[in-house]
């Protein structure tokens, strides 16, 4: 397979911001990836496959992040990993423990 | 935000007693009561919030590390509160490993960004494993305060 590149710049949708919960989720859906995902938070860039290193971005709500993903699936990874991070989150209402 | 926000002096374990997951975390809320951080009548209310938040997945995050937490409307400010088991615990952890570490923190639902912020210097300091190896061999609480002081003077992330 083509070693494929692919970023792609998300919001943090969730009011809750990128908490234990939704970074966990992250990690899940990354690591069923081949592809290397990464998070770059400003200057910071953390590996999309690590909950502690998610954490460290502390990404709040209206958060800019961009996702980079590379390996032979990065497009497919980049398109799920996305979508979890715009909207997916979004049943994660204030009132959820978290 | 530093551990010195959040954690309790008083409420620090060394040695916990329990030996699974709902005994842990009851013995860190206690630990909470009785540095009076938390009224004994909300004791048992913050336990349920924590298993139903370890319910909807484990957090322990692997490595020997669990950071047990939920929000709830009977604090006003962020507390939280670090225990030690020397034998380790079965957490359910993501990588099957059993925990000897835990941070416990109990937040204000008000405050997601407060929160963030605690998670933040939690996983930054404990993505160090210097750090947590001298924090899983502590014999005392002195001994943690002092790791987490000299977290908090940044001597383990540079």
């Amino acid at each position: 397979m083509d070693v494929q590149r692919a970023s792609r710049t998300v919001v943090v949708s969730n009011p809750q911001g990128l908490h234990a919960r939704p970074a966990h989720e992250f990690v899940k859906l990354a690591s069923q990836f081949q592809a290397k995902i990464e998070l770059v938070k400003g200057h910071e860039r953390v590996d999309g496959k690590s909950i502690l290193a998610l954490l460290t971005l502390a990404a709040g709500q209206g958060t800019e992040l961009r996702i980079e993903a590379e390996g032979g699936d990065a497009e497919t990874a980049l398109e799920a990993l996305a979508e979890l991070l715009a909207h997916n989150f979004a049943e994660d209402n204030p009132n959820n423990e978290a | 935000m530093k551990f010195a926000d959040f954690i309790s002096r008083e409420a620090v374990r060394a040695e916990l007693t329990a030996d699974d997951k709902e005994g842990v975390i009851r013995e860190m809320v206690q630990a909470l009561v009785d540095a009076g951080k938390i009224h004994p009548e909300d004791f048992e209310s913050i336990v349920q919030a924590v298993l139903k938040r370890e319910d909807l997945g484990s957090t322990g995050i692997g490595r020997g590390i669990a950071v047990p937490h939920t929000k709830h409307p009977s604090v006003e400010r962020l507390v939280g509160t670090v225990a030690i088991s020397s034998e380790g615990v079965d957490f359910d952890s993501l990588d099957g490993e059993r925990v000897n570490l835990f941070v416990l923190i109990v937040s204000p639902p008000d405050r997601p960004g407060d929160h963030l912020r605690a998670l933040e210097n939690v996983s930054r300091q404990l993505r160090d494993d210097t750090f947590c190896r001298f924090l899983k061999q502590a014999r005392n609480a002195e001994e943690i305060l002092q790791l987490l002081d000299e977290a908090d003077n940044n001597q383990f992330v540079s």
